[in-house]
C-alpha cells in the first residue's frame, strides 16, 4: 500500500462523530485545491501552526464585502492553495432549504471553487472555502443567476440572522424570520458597502431562550417577549404531573421569582412577579405559553472580547410591537446607526462607544427614555452629571 | 445583471406544512433522541430528526443529505444555529425508514433536549490566518470521546461546546457551558523593516487593549512594551508585520459556565477553567480530557435543569476547582479592567 501524504490529518478520519478529514478527501478526489488544501493542514498539523498569509483585498464587482481574501505562506509546496479566497453567501432566513437551492449552490462551487462549504459560517453565511481570484466575479455572477447574493464583511452591517421562529417553534412572541429577512432586504446597501465605524450585527430571536446567541453575539439583539398573564391549561398541567414531571421541584423551585404556587392539582402564576424567563413554559410547553401583548426586547452591545473586554447587549427598548413593516424599528436603527457612525473611533464598536460616552448620551442621541428596566441598579457612585437644562441658571441682568 | 438581490425568500423554502402553520405551531415534545414532534393548532404535526454534521461539508456530501431530504422530506431540511442538519418530514410513516438510512450512513442523531448538541467552531489551520491553534481537528477528536452524550439524553441540561481559535473569537465563546480558545502566550515581533509599509501606526497603537505598544511617528515604527502584553493577538489583526504565532508556545485555555438563554437564571459569561493546555494536535489527549472530565463531574453532580454555570454558582467556584481537580492559580484572577468586580468581598466562602 503507498505511503499515505497525510499520516497525521488520517488519525481524525472515520469513527463515529462525522469527520471533515473524510469531506476534505472526498473534495480531493475531484480538486487539486481541496488536495493541496490537505496537504498543507497536514503540514500545520506536523508544525503547530497556520500557513495562511495575511489578508489581501479581493472582491466583486460593486462590492466592498462578501469576499474574504486568503493566500497561502507555502504557494511553492501547495501551488493550489496559492489563492484560496472565500465567499460568504447570505443564506434563506432560517436556514431553511428545497434541496434544489442547494444543489444549485454545490453545481456552482463544483464549477468554481475547492468543492468545501461550511454549512453554515459563525455569521450565518453559508460559506464557499477556497477560490482563485480569477473565478470570483463568475461565480459571483452565477449564484446571482441562481438567487444567492453575499453577505457582509469587514465594517459593515453582517448578515443578520434569526431563530426559527413561527416556522416551527410554539414560543416565538415575533415573527423572527420576517423580521430579519425584512431587515436584511432593507440595508443591502449597508451590508456590501462597508461604510461604518467597524461591524455591526442585528441577530432576531422570538422568545428569552435567545437560540441564535443574540444577546452575546450581536450589537443589536432583538428577543421577542410578551405582557400580560401566561396561560395556564390546568388539564394539560395534570397530565404533565402523572407523566411523572415533578412540578413542584422541576418548575415551582427552579422559577427564578418563585412566583408560582403548586397545590398539587392546580398551578397559580403571580404574573406580577414573573420575569418572562422561559423556563416553567420550556418544561410543560402544552400547558403553559406566552402572554397575549406579544413584541420584543431591543438591547445594544454585545460583542466578543476585542478590544476593550466581552460584552452582554443592555436593555434599551423594553418593550416595542414588531409588525411589518416595522417602521419604528427600522427608524431607531437608523438612528443608532448614524450616531454611531458620527461618534466612534476607527473600529470602535457600539458597545464600547456606549462605555466610553454613556449611555445617558447614547439615549439622548437616539431619543430614547431612561426606564427601570434598563439597569439592575441605579449607580453606587456620586460621579453624576448633569445637563445645562437642569441647573438653575444665573439671571443676567 | 441586478445586484443587492439579497438572499432567497425563506418563505420559498418552507415546507407546506410550515406554511399552513406558520406561527400556529401549539405544543411539541422530545420523542427520542435526535426526535422531535410540533404540533399546529390545526392538529398536523411535524416530525423533526436532526443530525450531527463536521460544518465542513464537501458539495458530494451535501449532495447525499439532498438525496436523503427528497426520499423522505420532500426535499426540506434546514440547520441549527450550532450546525446540526434537521430533516423536516410530513409523513409519520417516514420517519422510522430516514432513521434507519441515518443510522446506516453513520449519521449521529441526537442533540436535542438535555445532551451535547454540535461543538459551534471557527476556521483553524484550515482557512484563518490568525489561529492559535486548529479548530475541526479539536472538535472532532472531542465529539469522537463525548458522543455518548451526543445521542442520549442523561445530562442534568444541555451542554452548549463552542470553541474559538483565537481571541478575536468569530465564534463568540465567550457565553457558552464550555468553551476552548485558542492563546497565544508569547509577545508579537514587530518587524520594524516592514511596519512602515504595511501599517497604519495610530491604528496599531489603537488596537492594544493594554496600551503596550508605543509608536513612533517620525520613523513609521513600533514597539511593544513586553509587561503590559497579554498576547491577545488584536495587533497582528491590523498590523500584519507583527507576527504573533508560536508553534511551541500557542494552545488552548479552557473556559466554564456561560449561557445565552434567560431561562432561570440570567445569561452568564464563560470564566476561566484551565488557563493552558498544549497543542497536541492531531488529537489533543489534553483538551479531549480535559473537557470530558469537566462534564462528567457536572454530569454527576448537578441537579437536574442545572446549567454548567448555574451548578458551579450553586456549590460555589472551590467546590468546582475542588471536584473537577483543575488546579487554582494566579492566572484565574482577573487584572483587566473590570477586575475587582470578581474579587471576593465577603466572609462568606466554602472550605470543600
Amino acid at each position: 500500500m503507498a505511503k499515505s501524504d497525510t499520516p497525521l490529518l488520517d488519525q481524525l478520519g472515520g469513527g463515529k462523530w462525522p469527520s471533515f478529514i473524510d469531506d476534505m478527501k472526498q473534495a480531493a478526489k475531484k480538486k487539486p485545491m481541496a488536495k493541496d488544501l490537505l496537504g498543507q493542514l497536514e503540514l500545520s498539523y506536523k508544525e503547530k501552526i497556520g500557513h495562511w498569509k495575511h489578508g489581501g483585498i479581493v472582491g466583486v464587482k460593486g462590492y466592498g464585502g462578501g469576499v474574504i481574501g486568503r493566500y497561502s505562506d507555502c504557494p511553492e509546496k501547495f501551488p493550489n492553495v496559492q489563492a484560496f479566497h472565500t465567499l460568504r453567501v447570505n443564506h434563506p432566513t432560517g436556514w431553511f432549504y428545497k434541496t434544489e437551492a442547494l444543489r444549485n449552490l454545490c453545481d456552482v462551487w463544483d464549477k468554481h471553487g475547492s468543492g468545501l462549504t461550511n454549512l453554515h459560517g459563525s455569521t450565518g453565511d453559508i460559506i464557499l472555502l477556497g477560490t482563485t481570484t480569477d473565478h470570483l466575479q463568475e461565480c459571483f455572477d452565477d449564484l446571482s443567476a441562481k438567487g444567492f447574493d453575499l453577505g457582509g464583511s469587514g465594517s459593515a452591517l453582517r448578515t443578520p440572522s434569526a431563530c426559527v421562529g413561527p416556522g416551527r417553534c410554539e414560543w416565538a412572541c415575533i415573527d423572527s424570520l420576517d423580521t430579519c429577512y425584512n431587515i436584511t432586504m432593507s440595508y443591502q446597501d449597508e451590508i456590501h458597502r462597508p461604510m461604518f465605524p467597524y461591524k455591526f450585527k442585528i441577530k432576531v430571536a422570538a422568545c428569552p431562550n435567545d437560540c441564535v446567541a443574540s444577546i452575546a453575539r450581536s450589537d443589536l439583539a432583538i428577543i421577542g417577549t410578551w405582557k400580560g398573564d401566561i396561560p395556564i391549561d390546568q388539564k394539560e398541567v395534570a397530565a404533565y404531573a402523572a407523566a411523572g414531571l415533578d412540578i413542584q421541584k422541576e418548575v415551582c423551585n427552579l422559577c427564578p421569582t418563585r412566583c408560582m404556587v403548586y397545590n398539587g392539582r392546580e398551578l397559580k402564576i403571580y404574573d406580577e412577579d414573573c420575569t418572562r424567563c422561559m423556563h416553567c413554559i420550556n418544561l410543560m410547553p402544552k400547558a403553559l405559553r406566552p402572554g397575549p401583548e406579544k413584541g420584543a426586547t431591543l438591547l445594544i452591545g454585545g460583542k466578543a472580547p476585542i478590544v476593550e473586554g466581552a460584552l452582554l447587549s443592555w436593555v434599551i427598548v423594553p418593550f416595542m410591537k414588531l409588525e411589518p413593516p416595522y417602521t419604528e424599528l427600522k427608524d431607531l436603527i437608523m438612528k443608532i446607526i448614524d450616531w454611531w457612525s458620527e461618534t466612534a473611533r476607527s473600529r470602535e464598536r457600539i458597545g464600547e462607544l456606549i462605555k466610553r460616552v454613556g449611555m445617558r448620551t447614547f439615549l439622548r442621541a437616539v431619543g430614547l427614555p431612561a426606564l427601570p428596566q434598563m439597569v439592575k441598579s441605579p449607580r453606587t457612585n456620586p460621579y453624576v452629571f448633569f445637563w445645562p437644562e437642569d441647573i438653575k441658571q444665573k439671571e443676567v441682568k | 445583471m441586478p445586484t443587492d438581490i439579497g438572499p432567497p425568500d425563506f418563505k420559498t423554502m418552507l415546507p407546506p406544512m410550515i406554511q399552513r402553520n406558520y406561527g400556529k405551531w401549539r405544543y411539541h415534545e422530545i420523542l427520542e433522541p435526535g426526535l422531535m414532534v410540533h404540533v399546529g393548532e390545526t392538529g398536523e404535526a411535524l416530525y423533526t430528526v436532526r443530525a450531527g454534521s463536521p460544518r465542513l461539508l464537501s458539495t458530494d456530501h451535501i449532495r447525499e443529505i439532498c438525496d436523503i431530504a427528497e426520499k423522505y422530506c420532500n426535499g426540506y431540511l434546514r440547520f441549527t444555529s450550532r450546525n446540526n442538519i434537521e430533516f423536516l418530514i410530513e409523513d409519520k410513516a417516514k420517519v422510522a425508514p430516514l432513521l434507519a438510512e441515518l443510522k446506516a450512513k453513520k449519521y449521529p442523531v441526537g442533540g436535542i433536549g438535555h445532551a451535547i448538541s454540535n461543538i459551534v467552531h471557527t476556521q483553524g489551520w484550515v482557512h484563518c490566518h490568525t489561529p492559535a491553534t486548529d479548530a475541526s481537528g479539536p472538535v472532532k477528536a472531542l465529539m469522537e470521546e463525548i458522543y455518548e452524550y451526543f445521542v442520549t439524553m442523561k445530562l442534568p441540561n444541555h451542554v452548549r461546546i463552542a470553541l474559538a481559535c483565537c481571541l478575536n473569537m468569530c465564534g463568540a465563546v465567550h457565553c457558552s457551558d464550555i468553551a476552548i480558545l485558542g492563546i497565544h502566550r508569547t509577545v508579537p515581533k514587530p518587524d520594524n523593516t516592514r511596519i512602515p509599509n504595511l501599517c497604519e501606526i495610530p491604528t496599531t497603537v489603537a488596537s492594544c487593549p493594554t496600551g503596550a505598544i508605543r509608536g513612533d511617528s517620525k520613523t513609521k515604527t513600533v514597539s511593544v512594551n513586553n509587561d503590559k502584553c497579554m498576547y491577545c493577538g488584536n495587533c497582528y489583526t491590523v498590523c500584519p508585520a507583527m507576527p504573533i504565532a508560536d508553534a511551541d508556545n500557542d494552545g488552548i485555555s479552557i473556559w466554564v459556565g456561560g449561557k445565552v438563554s434567560n431561562a432561570r437564571s440570567k445569561p452568564m459569561f464563560s470564566k476561566l477553567a484551565i488557563p493552558y493546555l498544549p497543542n497536541n494536535p492531531p488529537l489533543w489527549p489534553e483538551t479531549v480530557a480535559a473537557v470530558k472530565n469537566i462534564i462528567e463531574v457536572y454530569a454527576s453532580n448537578a441537579r437536574k435543569h442545572e446549567r454548567v454555570g448555574e451548578w458551579i454558582e450553586r456549590v460555589g467556584w472551590e467546590r468546582f476547582f475542588n471536584l473537577t481537580g483543575i488546579p487554582f492559580t494566579d492566572k484565574h484572577i482577573d487584572d483587566f479592567d473590570m477586575a475587582t468586580e470578581t474579587f471576593r468581598s465577603s466572609t462568606q466562602f466554602k472550605w470543600r
